[in-house]
């Protein structure tokens, strides 16, 4: 299957993947089944935006006008995080 | 260097299991019912882990769901704030004893699978009637969309069942397959001529799953464990020694790893005399072959030694002798020879090898 997103795709953490607070390291961490990730402030960005009623659009234009960003640049990393999660399963999209 | 908190947390809730699998990871000298922890010990231990920074608990046995109080550990653990796994082989796990441990806040269950059929599923696990069992269980898991691994452990036996072993994944609606093939600890060193697979095997196995890997991106996410004889490099074995991971024992010893106890010189202290996080800093068995100073020249001057901090200290001490040597499956180990004279008196004790299969002496 491709795992690019299309704009009106509505990606969301399946059941099994959640985002933590880190409370002994710090920061946010996604926990997916026997894998934990420590997430930047990019990817905390990101996968807080990620509620499963957002579009994947939407998500790349708020993201773009809360950090006054380019918004094609947003666009390749957002996308490009979002494959990378959905290639391990760890988000799926709602067409 | 400095020690990070650990990540991740193994509890061995027991050793009893219906199953008697050749390869099981647990020690040879398996623990009693007797001296298992009681449910609060294991309570506070979740806390504990919690505090200390660890992120997800694999409750794991001998076979979890043989402790009559699962339910409540999983509740326990998830109420510590833990990412909670089950590791099972699905035998004890009913509906409704499904439906309770969702309840109490299951997030994973990562069942085994020794083989595609029943025949071939219940002679490697020494249980009648546990394949069909099983089946049942990861019917009423899928029914419930709870989060499901598959954990195929692999061998010469099976190997050569890995395309079915694939599709039976998707059927069951796994998002994770671990092709975990048998690492040489524990009960498996006592099958070693019964159980490692061919180099043809495991060149094939190689091509498979990349092939699988590719074909099912975003469907079946692969988790491969080669058979370490056959590579050029050791495993980093746990991430390093005390560094990403801890165990403990279903007596309540606190381990680097399931099999540290076979490295007889190294004292462990026990989670009923001993706080956590004292045992993780400060115990001088969590400190031995802490970071890479420990380790030979072979390792010290190799571009690779903050990639496998030169391997499995189980395995350095199981063939070559010493415990802080490079592991022997390293092709620039001294002792590598010795690695390949197992493989070859393996191959040729392959076709009249039985198995030795893992019993519980009774108390």
């Amino acid at each position: 299957m491709s795992l690019a997103l299309a704009p009106t795709d509505r990606p969301r953490l399946p059941r099994g993947v959640r985002l933590a607070q880190d409370r002994v390291r710090g920061g946010m961490v996604l926990l997916a089944p026997e894998k934990a990730i420590a997430l930047d402030a990019i990817g905390e960005a990101i996968l807080t935006r990620v509620t499963g009623d957002a579009t994947f659009a939407e998500i790349v234009s708020d993201l773009a006008d809360t950090y006054s960003a380019p918004r094609d640049q947003i666009e390749s990393d957002v996308q490009a995080f979002l494959q990378s999660l959905r290639a391990r399963v760890f988000l799926t999209v709602v067409k | 260097m400095t020690t990070p908190p650990p990540i991740a947390m193994l509890a061995e809730l027991t050793h009893r299991c219906p199953l008697s699998c050749p390869y099981c990871s647990n020690p040879v000298a398996l623990h009693g019912k007797e001296t298992e922890l009681a449910t609060e010990t294991w309570a506070d231990a979740f806390v504990q882990a919690a505090d200390l920074g660890v992120l997800q608990l694999h409750l794991s046995g001998g076979e979890p769901a043989s402790r009559p109080d699962l339910v409540d550990l999983t509740r326990a653990a998830h109420e510590a704030g833990l990412y909670t796994n089950l590791i099972t082989s699905g035998i004890g796990l009913t509906p409704k004893r499904l439906d309770a441990l969702e309840a109490a806040g299951l997030d994973h269950i990562q069942l085994s699978l020794q083989g595609t059929t029943p025949e071939l599923a219940d002679r490697i696990g020494g249980y009648k009637g546990g394949f069909e069992r099983k089946m049942m269980v990861a019917e009423e898991i899928r029914k419930r969309g709870l989060p499901l691994t598959l954990n195929a452990v692999m061998h010469r036996h099976n190997l050569d069942d890995l395309d079915r072993t694939i599709d039976m994944a998707v059927e069951l609606g796994a998002r994770r397959l671990e092709v975990a093939c048998v690492q040489f600890h524990g009960w498996a060193t006592l099958n070693r001529a019964a159980l490692l697979p061919t180099r043809e095997q495991t060149e094939a196995t190689k091509r498979k799953v990349a092939e699988a890997e590719a074909r099912l991106r975003g469907t079946l996410a692969f988790d491969f464990v080669p058979p370490d004889y056959y590579a050029d490099y050791p495993k980093a074995c746990m991430g390093g020694w005390g560094t990403a991971g801890l165990n403990i024992s279903p007596d309540g010893k606190v381990l680097p790893c399931h099999a540290a106890e076979t490295i007889p010189h190294l004292t462990f202290d026990n989670i009923r005399d001993t706080p956590l996080r004292d045992i993780w800093y400060d115990s001088p068995a969590f400190n031995a072959y802490r970071g890479t100073d420990f380790l030979p020249d072979t390792c010290q001057s190799c571009d690779r030694v903050e990639v496998d901090f030169g391997g499995c200290r189980c395995q350095a001490l199981a063939i070559a002798g010493d415990a802080a040597a490079t592991d022997p499956v390293c092709r620039r180990s001294p002792d590598h020879g010795r690695v390949d004279r197992l493989l070859s008196e393996a191959m040729a004790e392959a076709d009249s090898a039985t198995f030795t299969y893992r019993v519980i002496p009774r108390p």
